[in-house]
């Protein structure tokens, strides 16, 4: 570590965090534990299309296999925004991880950088690997340059109106057992999102459920950027319903942007070596 | 090592600092200042309001009243420049567990480098420090894998890493092999020695204290009931010397409350020739702060449990 040229220490911080995004993306990918746990997701995804070869969307000639990617892809967005910093920011909690975050100098705004920089860096990782089962069902799919544009805009997006509200959830809840709680409504919340059953086929209230919540968004904003226009009729109105789907993950963002500043420093006045060592005794008399 | 021309001769200074929770003071009334390069030690039993003293000076907790100020700046206004100033040594336990301890001082490291002045290179040069801490060994090592005492020695090593003007450590030995004290406390005299570092920590121990402090503040029930030396608290601390005497077959016993019990002694083998079995008693510091760990035991387990924590918002935990 030389002290070169960085004399703004806000800039310093976020230079920081990405390095930390980056040192903890490669421990992901790493570590025995956490790099079984993201293969396993990818090897159960390449299953299901495998199983699905052959089969078509029913009434039509289109492979249900490739209708499904698209709608993998987009869970992966929202589900690596949604189940990652909620869970991460409890267990840095309990660890001590925030707390010394705490005691540097900007040493928040570096931890903030850091988890967003970690968790679109893993989700992003994890989307290519869902490309190479991809192939099978390629044939039916579209790649062209909007393709692409329209991929990049709901990551951006899917990442915006998920991790800042995830980490508002996780400053909220008061242990890392809580904070499974978040991960379990999400996946309560892939039934009405249309990603492995289509929403037009379930009840009225379910389909209304599913519209607010992000994972239905971002799984339609995947679908309409990989499927034929025709593909579109067999969605809610017969369309990809684009401007609806920014708006409703522009809400969401707004909503976590707001609550997450907020929450997370109020969580983080609440720390202190005390608080920590309180968790510490839990720990160690209850087991977690 | 370095001239630390702009930072005033006074590090610390705390003015009848008081912490209440609900109608219960934890800290009433303490006052005491620390000059720079001064080791300082709060010593107290479990419960004496040590830990929120530091939180305290640390910026991590707000205080009911009092006034306080560290390099010159009220923690409850410090902003990141003062923090950058500032060494914590937590009681952590296992943050960062996949990462590789040079790795995580490097990026803890970058926070500090635009806070470097003239007189004060930060932050610390990275693998300079891990030798200084002693752990060139496991430098490329996973955090996780490190013993209790390597683990200690890292998080000494992440309290200074920005070159801190003064260093909190609460209850850093815990859990301390006699050989790891030893290297930790000369580590400590090395920063207030070379660095002119001004360190204040918090023990339970008064053998712990006694090596490493100029001075030594002890802390009972929130109130500094001594400070000094360890000959001042001899002095401060211990109980009335107690003279026996044997006298015509029969046993007696006087206390002397004041002074030297030299001239009590004097006086009685001038007036009465037949005295034997003479035997002059003081209880070492050692036995009064023993006793005073006792008092403060019976009072938890009085009270049932913590010493007066409220339950929800306990003042102080201790492992």
């Amino acid at each position: 570590m030389s002290a070169t040229a960085v004399r703004d220490p806000r800039w310093a911080a976020v230079r920081a965090g990405l390095y930390c995004g980056w040192i903890e993306t490669r421990q992901a990918y790493t570590q025995p534990a956490s790099l079984l746990f993201y293969l396993t997701v990818r090897v159960m995804y390449a299953v299901a299309l495998v199983w699905m070869r052959g089969k078509t969307v029913p009434g039509t000639h289109f492979a249900l296999g490739a209708m499904v990617l698209p709608s993998l892809l987009g869970m992966s967005i929202a589900f690596g925004g949604l189940a990652g910093p909620a869970t991460a920011i409890a267990y840095d909690r309990e660890d001590g991880t925030l707390l010394r975050a705490k005691a540097t100098p900007n040493g928040m705004l570096g931890y903030l950088i850091g988890k967003i920089m970690k968790f679109a860096l893993t989700t992003l990782i994890g989307i290519f690997l869902m490309v190479i089962p991809g192939i099978i069902v390629a044939d039916d799919l579209v790649f062209d340059a909007r393709t692409w544009l329209m991929l990049a805009l709901i990551f951006v997006a899917g990442m915006m109106s998920t991790v800042p509200i995830a980490l508002a959830l996780g400053a909220l809840m008061k242990s890392t057992v809580q904070s499974m709680m978040v991960i379990l409504a999400v996946v309560l919340l892939i039934a009405p999102s249309g990603i492995f059953y289509p929403l037009t086929a379930l009840p009225p209230w379910m389909q209304w459920v599913g519209q607010a919540f992000p994972l239905y968004w971002v799984g339609l904003g995947a679908r309409s950027a990989m499927l034929p226009a025709q593909m579109a009729g067999a969605e809610i109105g017969a369309s990809w319903r684009s401007v609806q789907t920014f708006s409703v993950l522009g809400l969401w963002a707004v909503i976590g942007m707001l609550l997450a500043p907020t929450l997370l420093r109020r969580m983080a006045r609440r720390q202190s070596g005390s608080a920590l060592a309180k968790v510490r005794e839990r720990v160690m008399s209850k087991g977690y | 090592m370095v001239p630390r021309s702009e930072i005033p001769a006074i590090a610390l200074e705390v003015r009848d600092l008081r912490m209440r929770y609900g109608t219960r003071d934890v800290l009433s009334g303490v006052t005491f200042t620390a000059e720079r390069g001064e080791v300082l030690a709060l010593l107290g039993p479990n419960g004496a309001g040590k830990t929120t003293t530091i939180e305290i000076l640390e910026g991590f907790r707000a205080r009911s009243a009092g006034a306080v100020s560290v390099l010159g700046t009220d923690p409850a206004r410090g902003n990141e420049a003062w923090r950058a100033r500032l060494g914590v040594v937590l009681q952590s336990w296992r943050d960062h567990k996949f990462w590789r301890v040079r790795e995580l001082l490097a990026y803890l490291a970058r926070f500090y480098a635009p806070f470097a002045t003239a007189d004060v290179a930060r932050p610390w040069e990275v693998d300079e420090l891990i030798g200084v801490v002693g752990l060139a060994m496991s430098a490329h090592a996973r955090i996780g894998t490190l013993s209790g005492g390597e683990r200690r020695r890292l998080d000494v090593a992440i309290g200074i890493v920005g070159r801190p003007e003064i260093v909190f450590l609460d209850e850093p030995t815990a859990g301390f092999d006699p050989h790891a004290r030893r290297d930790f406390h000369d580590l400590v005299h090395r920063l207030s020695d070379l660095e002119n570092t001004t360190i204040l920590m918090t023990t339970h121990d008064l053998d712990e204290a006694e090596k490493i402090a100029d001075r030594i503040l002890v802390l009972d029930e929130g109130r500094i009931i001594a400070a000094g030396s360890a000959d001042e608290l001899a002095r401060d601390l211990t109980t009335p010397a107690e003279v026996r005497w044997t006298c015509g077959g029969r046993r007696h016993v006087h206390a002397v409350r004041e002074g030297d019990p030299t001239t009590f002694v004097r006086d009685l083998l001038s007036q009465n020739p037949d005295v034997t079995e003479l035997e002059v008693r003081r209880a070492s510091l050692e036995d009064s702060y023993m006793a005073l760990v006792r008092r403060a035991q019976l009072r938890q387990f009085a009270s049932g449990g913590e010493p007066g924590a409220p339950a929800a918002n306990s003042p102080e935990v201790q492992a």
